[in-house]
């Protein structure tokens, strides 16, 4: 157990490190970079156009802008947004709140929904019972993010419950493998034969072993939810870090862009590693 | 092959020969006829006009090839990426693997759309529309390789501690030549599981690109491109030809996802 979290948090340090130094990599390598458009203003003399390039030229060497990134990230600061004049950080602060209400929500919906569904596919086990879910998720699936929020938008209803509609077919697709393998373990036969209650067996035997596996469903789960709050949020008008993401990415704001998305890499480890703890503790010791 | 499979499969036959038979249905998807501006379907135009006088069934068909000839391309490209970074982790071993383990964690630790958007932002945005298509696909080619390399690599890993290849290592054969001559050719099943499985994310990928104004740019067509005429509810209301584009994308991605199901059955 204790290896596993050492791992873990091994590998959220490196992502934060390697993520960080790529990001920086692409923010001084992004066109435009160094460039200040108070050099264009008339009124400067060569003095103070020079003064201008000097607060640019120490972020000219990749490693020393990454240094001066990693400095500010241990104090908290993320930089400055060109496009929106305000400090990252703020930004960030302003707009995570809403993102993490509403993936809450999606991710919740999206759970239930799915595993709802697996149980009662696994449970009734009737001719065609499978039917109506794979062809629900099978169409989910086939439906860009975008359009799911274009349809919710114009029934007046909230991108959250978007969001619901985006994990819940990965999640009654990975559920129902899971629990119908459950269902044809030795144990479970043992059970039926000792003539165990359908629901007994269901509930005690098939989903209550399951449930580390289930559990790692969060972490994907919180991936795919963050992938699909850029176009919900996008498309409607929900001022999120989606939202803040794409007017980055269309601004080209790289410094808040590479920082939105460090920030999202770092949330959706820390979820995925939580999972994995949570299927470490359950499993036997060597 | 169920009966479902082979509709699919006729249904992604037609759809694509339409497409690829573009030039003849519709010759052109540019021109701009100003006195049908937003027109009805009629017999010329089958699926109306939009608001600047292009033909829509044009605009779908030129579209349907953008999206059905470069999606597959741009996950042959990740799968070969995969192909080569899996498969010599898996077989390698070592430090190599290690960094390549790291680097598909470090990938798909990222959510897929923003880790696009982060890329399609560095390039230049205000590129002429064959670029931009081809700029695309080629970003979702390079950064979706790493779900399909984690499955190489754990199939290389299985592959090379098989008793077949401990024999051929045994007889003296040459690390490289194992490898290419061995190897890959076995690990043939799961380039084309992963390649088959790569093309709809791909689809779905680029329409989200595109509906967000980071993808294919205008006036070359493509699904997503073409949804962005259904932001304005009023006018799809008013015009439910509109959505075709939403009902072809969805029809294509569904019939991929149904040659791609392996249905397990259900406990008795």
């Amino acid at each position: 157990m204790l290896a596993v979290l050492i791992r873990q948090l091994r590998r959220i340090l490196l992502t934060v490190l390697l993520g960080g130094l790529l990001g920086a990599t692409l923010v001084r390598l992004g066109p435009g970079f160094g460039t200040d458009e108070r050099e264009l203003d008339n009124r400067l003399n060569a003095q103070s156009q020079q003064a201008i390039r000097a607060e640019h030229a120490s972020e000219n060497n990749v490693a020393v802008f990454y240094v001066r990134y990693l400095a500010g990230l241990v104090h908290g600061d993320l930089g400055f947004s060109r496009s929106l004049n305000r400090p990252v950080t703020e930004l960030l602060k302003e707009r995570l709140p809403l993102t993490l209400v509403s993936l809450a929500y999606g991710v919740a919906g999206g759970i239930a929904i799915g595993l709802g569904l697996a149980l009662v596919t696994v449970s009734w086990r009737a001719a065609g019972s499978n039917f109506i879910p794979a062809f629900l998720s099978g169409l989910c699936l086939a439906i860009p993010a975008a359009v799911i929020a274009l349809v919710f938008l114009w029934m007046g209803a909230g991108g959250r419950w978007a969001i619901a509609l985006v994990v819940f077919p990965h999640v009654y697709r990975y559920a129902k493998n899971l629990l119908v393998s459950a269902y044809q373990s030795p144990h479970v036969l043992a059970a039926q034969a000792k003539g165990l209650s359908g629901l007994r067996v269901l509930f005690a035997h098939v989903v209550l072993p399951a449930v580390p596996q289930l559990a790692a469903l969060g972490g994907i789960s919180v991936t795919l939810a963050f992938g699909a709050s850029i176009p919900i949020e996008v498309v409607s008008d929900s001022p999120g870090i989606g939202q803040l993401a794409w007017r980055a990415a269309l601004e080209r704001d790289l410094p808040l862009l590479i920082n939105i998305t460090i920030l999202i890499a770092l949330m959706t480890m820390i979820v995925n590693s939580l999972a994995d703890l949570a299927l470490a503790a359950r499993r036997p010791v060597e | 092959m169920t009966r479902t499979q082979k509709f699919a499969i006729a249904v992604l036959a037609i759809v694509t020969l339409a497409s690829l038979a573009a030039g003849w249905i519709a010759p052109s998807y540019s021109e701009q006829f100003r006195e049908f501006i937003s027109a009805r379907p009629s017999a010329k135009f089958p699926l109306g006009t939009d608001e600047l006088g292009r033909d829509r069934f044009a605009r779908l068909l030129y579209g349907t090839r953008v999206s059905l000839l470069l999606a597959p391309a741009a996950a042959l490209l990740s799968t070969l990426i995969a192909a080569l970074l899996g498969g010599t982790a898996g077989y390698l071993g070592g430090r190599w693997e290690r960094l390549v383990t790291s680097g598909i964690d470090l990938f798909l630790s990222l959510p897929w759309l923003f880790l696009l958007m982060a890329v399609r932002a560095l390039m230049p945005l205000n590129t002429s529309p064959v670029t931009s298509v081809i700029l695309t696909f080629l970003l979702l080619g390079c950064l979706g390789w790493a779900s399909p390399a984690r499955m190489v690599r754990a199939g290389t890993r299985t592959l090379a501690n098989s008793d077949y290849l401990l024999q051929a290592r045994a007889s003296g054969i040459a690390p490289a030549r194992l490898f290419w001559r061995h190897l890959l050719p076995n690990l043939k099943p799961i380039l084309a599981a992963q390649f088959w499985i790569s093309v709809p994310v791909f689809i779905l990928s680029e329409a989200n690109l595109s509906l967000l104004g980071l993808g294919v740019a205008e006036p070359l067509p493509s699904w997503g491109a073409m949804l962005r005429d259904l932001e304005n509810y009023t006018a799809v209301l008013q015009n439910p030809w509109m959505l075709a584009p939403a009902i072809l994308l969805i029809a294509v991605v569904s019939c991929l996802q149904l040659l791609l199901r392996t249905e397990e059955p259900l406990p008795c």
